[in-house]
This record gives C-alpha cells, structure tokens and sequence, in this order.
C-alpha cells in the first residue's frame, strides 16, 4: 500500500556534464565532488527533506555507478522511508520498447508511473546541477496560494546576462506572461532556475500530449513550459533570493567552492537550521601538523596537513606534505600532494598524488585558466602542468595511472 | 562460528566524576568526534560481531542518544544489532531492587538476556578500551587453545600509582594464566595488565553466571578468575598496538593527547586498514580557518571555524575560536564558543562550554582546569 504524499520530488540526475571534461569521465555531474565533504547532489537532496519532502525520485542515466552507490538508500538524507523515501529511477525496458531518456519532459513521462503510486496533488522538478539552499515547502505554499498550475523558481540576474537563461517575463502580480528561451534581447531579469511546481493532473496531461508530438525535444524549457503558456495556463513565478549557482563548468565549480571561504562567505554551510547532509565515510579528524599553514581554507575529517594551504578547500583524506604549497585550488578526496609539490590555481580530482617537486598550474594573476589533474593519476616527480591544462590518462610521459 | 558482544558502560565511571556527572564513561567525549564507547562497539563490528548488547547503571540518556538505532555502525539490523540493557527494576512489592556494582553483578543481572544468547562465543569488553585489535585473531587464538577464558593484555611499565589501578595477569611460556593480582598497592616494574577484553564460549558465560547466582559471588576476578585459575584454561592473548584506558582524570587528559603526540599512535588507531573507528555521523561542514588563523599540532573535527590561534588542541565538532584568541594544550568539546582575545591553557571544556571575550583560564597538564557542561564564563 503506497500512502498519500502532498508533493513528490522528481530531481533530474542524468546531465553528463561535458563541460567539466575529465572530472565527469567517470561519474555524472551531480556525483562531482564539491566543497569538501559533498556532491552537488548532496544540495537538492538536503533542500527536499529541510523541506519536508520525503518522497524522491532520483533519474539517473549517464555514468551511474558512481551516483547510484553514493545515494544508496538515502540513509544518509533521512530518505530511507516505509513510505517514500528516494529512489534512483533509470530508463527501462518496457513493454513497448526501451528508451533512454531522450529529454527532461520524457525522462518525467517515463516514471509517471512512480508519481502516480503516491497519488500527488503537486509535483517538483529539480535538477541535480545547482548549489543552494532553497525551501521548496514556502515555494509549495506560495503556488497554492496563487491556484497556479505551474510555478517556476526565478532568481533575478543581470541584464548583461540574462541572455545565458531562460527568462520569464511577468505582471506584477508575478504571473508569466512570457517566456523567453536564451533571449539576444531580453526583457526581463528574471531567470529560470529549472525549479518547476506543477499540479499533477496538468502535468500528466502536458507530458502525454507532448510525448504523442512528432519531432519534440521532450524537453520542460524548450516544450512543456511554452506550451502550457500558450493555452493561457496559470503559470506564476516564485522569486528566489539568495545563492545559487550553476556548476556546470570547470570555472564555476571552483568559483562556488571559493564561495565557501571568508568570514561572511558568499555561501554558508555551517548554519545549522539547514544542514546540508552528505554520505561520511567515518574518516578521524583532521590534524594539522607543526609546520602546516593554513590560511583562508576549509579542511575536512581524514586529511593530514603539514604544509601550506592557502585559499583552498580540501575534500576527505587529503595529505598535504611538509614543504608542500596548495593555493587557490580544489583537491578532492585522497589526493596526495608530496613534499615540495606545488598545486596553484587548480582542481586535483579524488586519489592523485602530486610527486615531489612537481608543480600544476600557475599564480591566479598570470594564469590562462585552471590546471586540472583527473582522479586515480600519479605525476612524476618534477613534472611540470601548465596553467589550463587538462591531465588524464592520455596525458602521455610523467602521468602513470594509479593501480588499484 | 558465530560471535555476541557484551558491552560494560559505566565500570569505571568513578575515575572520571567530572565528566560522568550527566552521561556514562562509554559516552564520554574522546578524541574529537569520538565517544569511549565507538572504540569498543567498532572493534566489535569490524570483526564481524553484529549482536551487541551494551549493560547500562545510570545515566545513560546520553549513551542512548549517541547511539540511536545503532546505524552509524551498521548495528540496526532485522535480527540482532544493538540492544541496550539498563537495569531491570520490577515494582512489586517486597521485591529487592539492588543495582549491581561489579562486573560480575552486572552480569547476574542480565542474566535472561544472556540465557537468550545463541551466538558460539561471546566477546565481553569495557566501554573504555581505546585500541584497534583483531578481535577474530584473538577468538581463533581462542579456539585453537581450547580455553575458557582468553584476555587480552598488554605489557606496560606500571609506577606503584598505575599498579593500583590495573589488574596484573601472570602468565607462563605457554600463555596460561598463573596469577591475577587485583589493584596491588606495592607493585613496581613490567607487567602484563588486563585490557578487560576477554573471550568465552556461550555456554561458559551462562555457566560463570548460574553459578556466581548460585552462590553470591559478586567479583569476576576473585570469584571467576581467582577461584577457577588451577583447574581451568585460562589464556591470554598478547596485544601490543596503542591501548588506553581511563582510570583517572589525567589519563584522560593523556591519552586525548597522545592522539596529537606520536602520528604511530594516530596510526595504530586510526589507520587501520578495513578497520576504521565507527561513530555518530553529525554532518558538520569542514573546518574553516580564517586569514588569521594560526594552527600548530592539532587534532580537529569538522564543523569548527577557527579564527585564533590554537596549538597543541583536540577540538570537537563545532567549536568556535574568535580573533585574537589563543588555545593552546586543551580539550574542547562540541561547541564550545570562544569570544575574542581569550586565552586558554591546559583546559577541558565540556559541551557548550561560553568563554566570554578577554577571559584569561590556565590549568595544568597534570590538573587540566575542567569546565562543565554549558558553562558560560
């Protein structure tokens, strides 16, 4: 017997993430690593349950692996539920044939099935690429107030980059009145966030009529949402203030990781009215050794520091060895940097040792952009990567693939 | 071949009173996000032991919240997992409610459960037993030997003041027990000491506890031990990585920082290969240290925000250090808050311990200035 649930979680896990190169070789995007102890999914999956939405449906489809083991039976989020609770939804074989996902509308249409179980009245969909803190429940609210049939989360951005989003043009009342698709020449500052609300019926009917369209993208931005607002649905838009952020590249993963740092960061984690929940491992604390330095920097259980750490944040495990310089980057769990390495303005991904002396990436001010070494990789001694650079296993002479 | 555990929670609580005022010594705070008790029940676990049944006195809210259902050790399970035994008071009348005072009392009382136990062995622990040892080495040791009871000890260098508070277990070249000296007051020199982890087949234990109800006896070492040692096989089983138990205040102060003193110490604990320490997960985000920060030799949990200066420290989960503030030598637990411009020196500060700004306290390494739980100053 399946209870009734108000609202169900649908969170779109299948981005590849191609932007962020040889960190999402092995995993999908929202099982990259972030902030030290997290995942990106770590933030939509905290939002529902301080939210209080225990049923989850999480779609995954490329690279799972990692992602499926990481949420495992959401123990770690309190989503492991009698009822509800999370659960990783990938494409299937049916009795009419099997299909990937071939877009963010069909991969919903395809486990209609799963909403349908616990007889929603609403539904929302997230995606598992965004850092931030949200209480979907005051959005849920606000969408009963206003009886609309759809309500999408907008934050405000500049104008100057508003043709970067999606763009929902409103009364003043906040009801759409337009949408645009990556205007030239917006009208309007508020941005889509991929946060939608909808009344289940009209979401059922939407992704049915538009799975029967010939030549549809199946997609919620480039379909759905046009199409709703074509037939004069109700659609409105729920303001969001506060941060977020889109990690999909390489330049705004480490932005938002260095958004962590500060006395008032620009981002907080350590408010403990909205925790942010993560799978732990049971690593000891941390220890900072005699000649460590540790500036401006968050470092988490399992690391070992007897060198300088400078404007960086350090995930589990990581050793950073007397005479060793970190600055300015992001280094994921079990990366090892030896005695007189250097790692400056870069990404080092999980269980790659920087040799002695070697050095990656150069000084922020000077840099063409960030270094980043691929995970499992040891660089050789004295080896030198350039600032920008990209290192995985087809880098050639002085990296050598760790063995298990 | 299947394995219970028997856990003591509060055995040694006198040697502690500062800190087992409101909670038992297995859930005494210990080496930052450590509870006494997650070094035995992890032994336990990682030996493949998952019938686990923790013996309570008093006090002991702090060590049921600590350990919930018991799945931050993989110990919620269907069919054993965790049980926790407080004391069975009934309240009929002319019934006699002593609460026991020995180990062996203990045991008495539990009595229906052990009766109920179907595990072949059952391994018995203290809950301050701080040491990562290879409980199945020691149970194969065990069979192999055919003993009664196997003890696991250690040898150690014991002043007369040591000496007191340790039980000393002779042995000959085979391992056998020939003598346990219980607290001598004039002993000096090297000796093996009982680490109170012992091994015994089901049916001994129930057999140990029918007769001790049988006939009154109320201590293990005199009256199981003692009283059996000729015609019976008792065995040791020698451990030698890092042990520490908590038989007074300064011990307790000791073995904290032996954590930040000797990386083999770290190691012999922590770095253990498929065996690592279990413990309550909290989900804290990492440390942060500010630009002005000043960090030395120091043991850290997550959740802290350090803003002074801190050395030689073991810092617990969410502890706040303020500008210009200077921590050295001292025990913090979770979420003590210091205000700026403080000074601390050999302190051990208890739960949500307040230190208002430009407050100056200085205890000794060998009389750490305690403050109690939410304390503000």
């Amino acid at each position: 017997m399946y209870k009734k649930k108000e609202c169900v979680a649908m969170l779109l896990a299948g981005g590849q993430g191609s932007r962020l190169y040889t960190l999402t070789e092995k995993t999908a995007k929202p099982a990259v690593p972030f902030g030290g102890k997290y995942r990106i999914i770590d933030f939509p999956m905290s939002n529902c349950i301080n939210s209080g939405i225990d049923t989850v449906g999480v779609l995954t489809q490329y690279q799972p692996l990692v992602l499926n083991e990481y949420i495992g039976n959401g123990q770690p989020w309190d989503l492991d539920r009698l009822n509800g609770g999370v659960m990783v939804l990938p494409p299937y074989q049916g009795k009419k044939g099997a299909d990937w996902y071939k877009g963010t509308a069909n991969a919903i249409y395809q486990n209609l099935g799963f909403i349908n179980r616990y007889d929603p009245d609403y539904v929302i969909i997230l995606s598992g690429d965004h850092i931030y803190k949200m209480d979907y429940n005051a959005m849920l609210q606000s969408h009963k107030a206003t009886g609309a049939d759809c309500t999408i989360a907008v934050l405000e951005v500049p104008l100057s980059e508003a043709s970067r989003f999606g763009i929902m043009v409103t009364d003043e009342t906040g009801k759409i009145t337009e949408f645009q698709e990556k205007p030239k020449h917006p009208t309007s500052t508020k941005a889509s966030m991929g946060i939608y609300i909808f009344n289940r019926k009209v979401l059922e009917e939407y992704l049915i009529a538009d799975e029967n369209t010939p030549g549809s993208a199946n997609d919620f931005g480039k379909n759905i949402i046009p199409n709703m607002l074509n037939d004069g649905k109700m659609m409105y838009a729920y303001p969001f203030v506060g941060y977020w952020k889109d990690v999909g590249t390489i330049d705004s993963l480490w932005e938002a990781n260095m958004d962590l740092l500060g006395e008032n960061p620009n981002f907080n984690i350590h408010d403990k009215n909205w925790r942010i929940f993560s799978r732990n491992y049971a690593e000891p604390p941390h220890f900072v050794g005699d000649d460590a330095v540790v500036v401006n920097s968050m470092i988490t259980e399992g690391c070992e520091i007897d060198g300088v750490v400078e404007n960086s944040v350090l995930a589990n495990g990581v050793k950073v060895e007397k005479g060793a310089i970190v600055k300015d980057a992001v280094i994921m769990s079990g990366a090892v940097i030896k005695s007189g390495a250097k790692v400056i303005y870069s990404i080092i991904d999980s269980n790659t040792v920087i040799s002695s002396g070697a050095v990656v990436g150069e000084d922020k001010a000077t840099a063409k952009g960030i270094a980043i070494v691929g995970s499992d990789l040891t660089l050789a001694e004295n080896l030198v990567i350039e600032a920008g650079a990209m290192v995985n296993n087809d880098y050639g002479d002085g990296v050598s693939v760790n063995e298990n | 071949m299947s394995v219970a555990g028997i856990i003591f929670s509060n055995v040694h609580d006198a040697n502690i009173p500062e800190l087992t005022r409101n909670r038992t010594l297995a859930s005494v705070p210990f080496g930052c996000r450590y509870r006494l008790i997650d070094f035995a029940l992890s032994n336990m676990v990682n030996s493949g032991i998952s019938n686990i049944s923790v013996i309570t006195h008093y006090n002991y809210q702090s060590l049921m919240d600590h350990i919930g259902a018991g799945k931050d050790w993989d110990l919620a399970r269907r069919s054993g997992g965790i049980k926790i035994l407080p004391p069975f008071i009934t309240s009929f009348a002319n019934s006699v409610n002593d609460l026991y005072n020995t180990r062996l009392e203990a045991l008495k009382s539990v009595n229906y459960s052990i009766s109920k136990i179907t595990d072949d062995y059952v391994v018995l622990s203290d809950c301050d037993v701080i040491c990562n040892i290879d409980l199945n080495d020691m149970i194969k040791n065990h069979i192999d030997n055919k003993a009664d009871i196997t003890m696991a000890v250690k040898k150690v260098y014991l002043d007369k003041l040591a000496a007191k508070r340790n039980v000393l277990i002779d042995s000959d070249d085979n391992g056998r027990v020939t003598d346990v000296k219980v607290y001598p007051t004039s002993f000096e020199g090297y000796s093996d000491i009982n680490l109170n982890i012992m091994v015994m087949s089901r049916e001994y234990l129930q057999e140990i506890v029918l007769d001790a109800i049988a006939h009154d006896h109320t201590s293990f070492n005199k009256d199981v031990l003692l009283r059996n040692l000729n015609r019976s096989n008792f065995r040791v089983y020698r451990y030698d990585g890092y042990f520490a138990c908590i038989s007074s205040p300064e011990d307790y102060y000791k073995s904290n920082m032996d954590l930040i003193k000797d990386k083999d110490i770290r190691k012999q604990l922590f770095g253990e290969k498929n065996r690592p320490v279990l413990t309550k997960v909290r989900n804290s985000a990492p440390t942060y240290y500010s630009p002005e920060s000043k960090i030395k030799n120091s043991m850290i949990a997550d959740g802290c925000q350090i803003y002074g200066e801190v050395e030689n420290c073991i810092l617990f989960r969410g502890v706040k250090i303020g500008k210009g503030s200077v921590v050295k030598n001292s025990i913090l637990f979770q979420d003590t808050f210091t205000g700026e411009n403080v000074q601390l020196n050999c302190v051990i500060a208890d739960k949500n311990v307040v230190v208002r700004d430009n407050k100056v306290l200085s205890g000794d390494e060998t009389l750490p200035f305690y403050l109690a739980k939410g304390k503000m100053i």
